[in-house]
């Protein structure tokens, strides 16, 4: 466990007296994607929330780089390393991609700016061709993609990603994971992907933990639960 | 160069211009009062006298040089790279599409006592400068930080009742009371602050019209501290950085018109407070302008579009919130001991709701976020009725109907359109 880059030990916490997560344990080594697949409801958002520090934790701990993060508050985990990309993109409409990207950049150097901006729009072409425009204007895609680069302009060393797929073209589902392959590969970023969409994350993941009723309940590398006849039965049978 | 520079030890090259422009203005003004302020001929009868004044001419000339440092000082905070300018390979953009009217509105309201040199018409000016001062600070609040705050008022009640009071109480003379009063109303946006960090949207609005109400209701009822809403009067004007405005009495202390030599006329009162209120504005103007430019300017924006991405970015939505509560009231405080400073006079009859309500809708009417959008509507809400004091009866009927209008098609505000800040540098970029 002293090896992990994340660990989470017996995380028990929720919104209000009902507790969705019931002593959550799990790691993630640096370099991998980890998916958190599960149906609705079953707690992987609040997980992603919890590591965030938003909701508190009540029991149990999270570690990250060998360090206690369980009580540090939410806006400092940025500076430690670890990025959020929160569920339903929440980019800033009204500025322009340009101005959302560089909100990504506050919390670090700003002599890092420009080849950071580079590397998203090298990644992400077609935030460099609409770089002017309004960040509400684009397509539901291009705002993920937005997403997705205004949190690596932060510098994360651990990505988390709520659900990047709600909503989009399957095609286009496909261009964003083979980008976060490639975030994962070329950048060295650490991945937690948190999916409904369960095909693509597992096909994508080194790894992968499905989550009922707020416990992780089967723990196995992607390929080997995509084999799984009870995850084929459960969320990928006409899902998808 | 510049760095290598510091490296060594020299001074920081601002300081060098700084001083070198001074020591040369130094000299101009030295050339200049020498014979004008130094030296006077007096008729003694039997000839002619020359008598010297060098401490008048030694006093020219240090408030030229000690202008001059200022100036210089002031030109380099102005165009000092923001943190934003001095992300490589960038370009930040200024608004630009309303530079030159904004210019012309200032060159306009520079020489208004000269164009409508009526007591009437500059009276009306400095009330609409007032609004545009306040609209400037609630604008910060609301517009960039997306607070919706019905309580504005209070603040502006806090301005002007910490002169009021500081006067009577300790004589404090205003030019001691604005700053004061300015830090205490942002201390009371903290106050305000704290307890609805966690509100928004409608929830905060109630808290906040419960909050300028709260203020209004103690200063009625504070009958020992207050006089309740007898009010406070008898508040000192004040004076022309020491010399009081008035009729000269003997024996008195020397007065404006007095010390520079010009008939009394109750005119030049109501002029520097128009000017007064002109730079109090112009100053909240600028002030904003530069701090959009910061992060913190751009974090209150990015907080009005979302809170959680704003956490999720790792910035603290407590310090942006607290900040802009702050600041918005420390304007509000300000523009409030101008308030008592000129009327003589404060009751909390002025800080009833009604007065929030316009301060809000001057920053809605005009499109939130936008500074010259406030300067329009505050013209459209405080000037167009004095206008028409002739329709007297229909006054609310119109108000009513305008404000319907601006909802049905402008709902985004008279001038809503936010700019762009930033483009990239062309070329390009930079070797990394």
């Amino acid at each position: 466990m002293a090896e992990a880059m994340l660990a989470v030990e017996g995380v028990h916490a929720g919104y209000g007296p009902r507790l969705a997560l019931k002593g959550v344990d799990l790691h993630i080594d640096r370099g991998e994607i980890v998916a958190l697949i599960g149906s609705n409801g079953a707690g992987k958002s609040t997980l992603l929330m919890t590591l965030c520090g938003h909701p508190r934790a009540k029991q149990g701990r999270i570690w990250f780089e060998g360090r206690d993060i369980t009580r540090v508050p939410t806006h400092d985990l940025v500076r430690c390393g670890l990025v959020q990309v929160p569920e339903g993109r929440r980019i800033f409409s009204r500025m322009t991609v340009l101005e959302n990207l560089q909100m990504g950049a506050l919390t670090s150097d700003s002599r890092h700016f420009r080849p950071d901006l580079d590397r998203v729009f090298a990644l992400f072409p077609v935030l460099a061709e609409r770089r002017a425009q309004r960040g509400g204007v684009l397509s539901g895609g291009e705002q993920q993609m937005l997403a997705i680069g205004r949190a690596l302009m932060s510098r994360p060393r651990l990505l988390l990603l709520d659900e990047p797929s709600l909503g989009l073209a399957p095609l286009v589902v496909r261009k964003i994971f083979a980008t976060l392959e490639e975030i994962n590969a070329g950048e060295g970023v650490t991945i937690l992907l948190v999916e409904q969409n369960a095909y693509h994350a597992l096909k994508l993941a080194f790894r992968g933990y499905v989550m009922v009723n707020g416990v992780i309940t089967l723990t196995g590398t992607g390929s080997g639960l995509l084999a799984n006849p009870e995850i084929r039965a459960a969320y990928l049978e006409g899902g998808g | 160069m510049s760095a290598r520079l510091l490296k060594h030890g020299a001074p920081s090259p601002v300081l060098v211009t700084a001083i070198r422009e001074a020591a040369l203005t130094g000299l101009l003004v030295v050339v200049l009062a020498v014979p004008f302020l130094g030296l006077k001929i007096e008729n003694a009868g039997n000839g002619l006298l020359l008598e010297t004044r060098w401490p008048a001419a030694f006093i020219a000339v240090g408030l030229a040089m000690g202008g001059r440092v200022l100036l210089v000082l002031g030109r380099e905070w102005w165009h000092r790279p923001a943190v934003f300018d001095r992300f490589p390979g960038t370009v930040f953009l200024s608004e630009r599409p309303l530079w030159g009217l904004g210019m012309a509105g200032i060159l306009l309201a520079l020489f208004l006592p000269l164009l409508l040199p009526n007591r009437y018409a500059i009276d009306t000016a400095t009330t609409l400068l007032i609004y545009v001062m306040l609209g400037w600070g609630l604008n910060i609040v609301v517009g960039l930080a997306g607070l919706l705050d019905l309580g504005y008022v209070a603040f502006y009640a806090v301005g002007a009742y910490s002169y009021a009071l500081l006067s009577l109480y300790f004589d404090y003379s205003f030019w001691l009371c604005l700053p004061l009063a300015g830090l205490l109303a942002a201390l009371f946006g903290i106050l305000l602050g704290f307890p609805v960090l966690r509100l928004r949207g409608d929830y905060l609005a109630i808290v906040t019209l419960g909050f300028g109400e709260i203020i209004r209701v103690v200063l009625t009822n504070w009958n020992t501290l207050t006089h309740g809403s007898q009010g406070i009067s008898g508040i000192p004007r004040p004076s022309f950085f020491g010399l009081p405005f008035g009729v000269a009495v003997e024996g008195g202390p020397v007065t404006f018109s007095a010390f520079f030599g010009i008939a009394h006329d109750p005119l030049h009162r109501v002029i520097f407070l128009y000017y007064l209120i002109l730079v109090l504005a112009l100053g909240t103007n600028a002030f904003t302008l530069r701090i959009r430019r910061l992060p913190i300017g751009r974090a209150w924006e990015a907080l009005r579009e979302d809170e959680t991405a704003c956490r999720a970015l790792g910035l603290d939505p407590t310090t942006i919130k607290l900040s802009a509560f702050a600041i918005g009231a420390m304007f509000a405080g300000l523009a409030g001991s101008f308030f008592a400073a000129r009327q003589g006079f404060v009751s909390p009859e002025s800080f009833a709701f009604l007065e929030s309500a316009i301060i809000l809708a001057i920053v809605v009417l005009g499109g939130m976020g936008s500074q010259t959008g406030v300067v329009v509507a505050a013209f459209v809400l405080v000037v167009l009725p004095e206008w028409f004091r002739d329709f007297v009866e229909y006054r609310m009927f119109l108000f009513g109907a305008a404000m319907v209008a601006v909802m049905l098609w402008r709902p985004q505000g008279l001038l809503s359109h936010r700019a762009p800040t930033l483009r990239l540098s062309p070329g390009p970029a930079p070797p990394h």
